[in-house]
């Protein structure tokens, strides 16, 4: 229970932050983007920040043996660098520049009443749902071979 | 340079790295949005997962309640929308990550993985922007 009432406030802060930051404001985004225009360093701050606090954070958490209330801490031990990691990135990137949402800072102004981000989250979860369907044919293709 | 607002990109950006340093902390698990949303696209029911997703919504309804206007309109036109959101929600997911599981946590993780995947789409993002800005008349579709 207290997991999940940490859980709950991480995601508080998360989404706090997201729109204290502008991050929720596609305008803002892309304003970041957009070197060779009037350029808006707000999301470089953003940024720097967060990976700051993220990064000394996780250094004092990982002091702990193991989580508060979890009994380990799980983290992505895949290390290659491969064609899927960097075409994924690169799509991701695509859409990202062509609307100025990116998955977070969709779901929370979509959940404010936005409907421009409830659109593109609807079809974000559909681009999900399709990578998934790849996904499955390409391991059927890999058992097969 | 007139929209530059360092204040409150510091603040959001605590907030942020907060969230991500509170959810290790307590759960022990990575904050990637991409990925918390997947799994429960695939029927997880994970207290973590529920909750974080639940958590992160709230602010964005008291927000809306609060202040009473829609916050974060783009301003494009819907089939612009549609076909972003599909190019994000299948990239994020084919790359195992978006700006907060790669960008924030993995670059705090010090992933090598994370750092080429951060570097290919911030450069992806900023060459779409000036395709649609610069390049292509008008603007947007």
């Amino acid at each position: 229970m207290r997991g999940m009432i940490c859980s709950v406030a991480a995601g508080v802060l998360f989404g706090s932050g997201l729109i204290v930051a502008g991050m929720t404001s596609p305008a803002k985004v892309l304003g970041f983007f957009d070197f060779a225009g009037a350029w808006d360093p707000s999301l470089a701050v953003v940024m720097a920040v967060g990976l700051f606090t993220a990064t000394v954070g996780y250094r004092l958490a990982q002091r702990r043996v193991a989580p508060c209330w979890a009994s380990s801490y799980v983290l992505p031990e895949r290390t290659e660098i491969d064609r899927r990691l960097m075409i994924g990135s690169a799509i991701f990137g695509l859409g990202w520049g062509l609307v100025g949402y990116c998955p977070g800072p969709a779901l929370v102004a979509g959940a404010a009443g936005a409907l421009d981000a409830g659109i593109f989250a609807s079809a974000m979860i559909g681009g999900m749902l399709v990578w998934r369907m790849v996904e499955r044919t390409l391991e059927i293709r890999a058992v097969q071979a | 340079m007139d929209a530059f607002t360092p204040i409150s990109a510091a603040v959001g950006g605590l907030l942020i790295g907060a969230g991500a340093v509170l959810l290790l902390l307590g759960n022990g698990r990575i904050m990637g949005v991409s990925g918390i949303l997947e799994a429960l696209l695939k029927g997880d029911r994970t207290l973590w997962r529920v909750g974080f997703m639940v958590g992160m919504l709230i602010p964005g309804v008291v927000a809306a309640l609060v202040v009473g206007v829609p916050l974060g309109q783009s301003g494009m036109s819907v089939p612009l929308l549609i076909g972003a959101g599909l190019l994000v929600g299948f990239g994020s997911r084919m790359g195992s990550g978006c700006t907060s599981g790669h960008g924030i946590c993995g670059l705090a993780r010090f992933s090598k993985r994370s750092l080429v995947a951060t570097l290919v789409f911030f450069s992806a993002t900023a060459a779409t922007v000036f395709v649609m800005r610069h390049m292509l008349v008008g603007g947007n579709l």
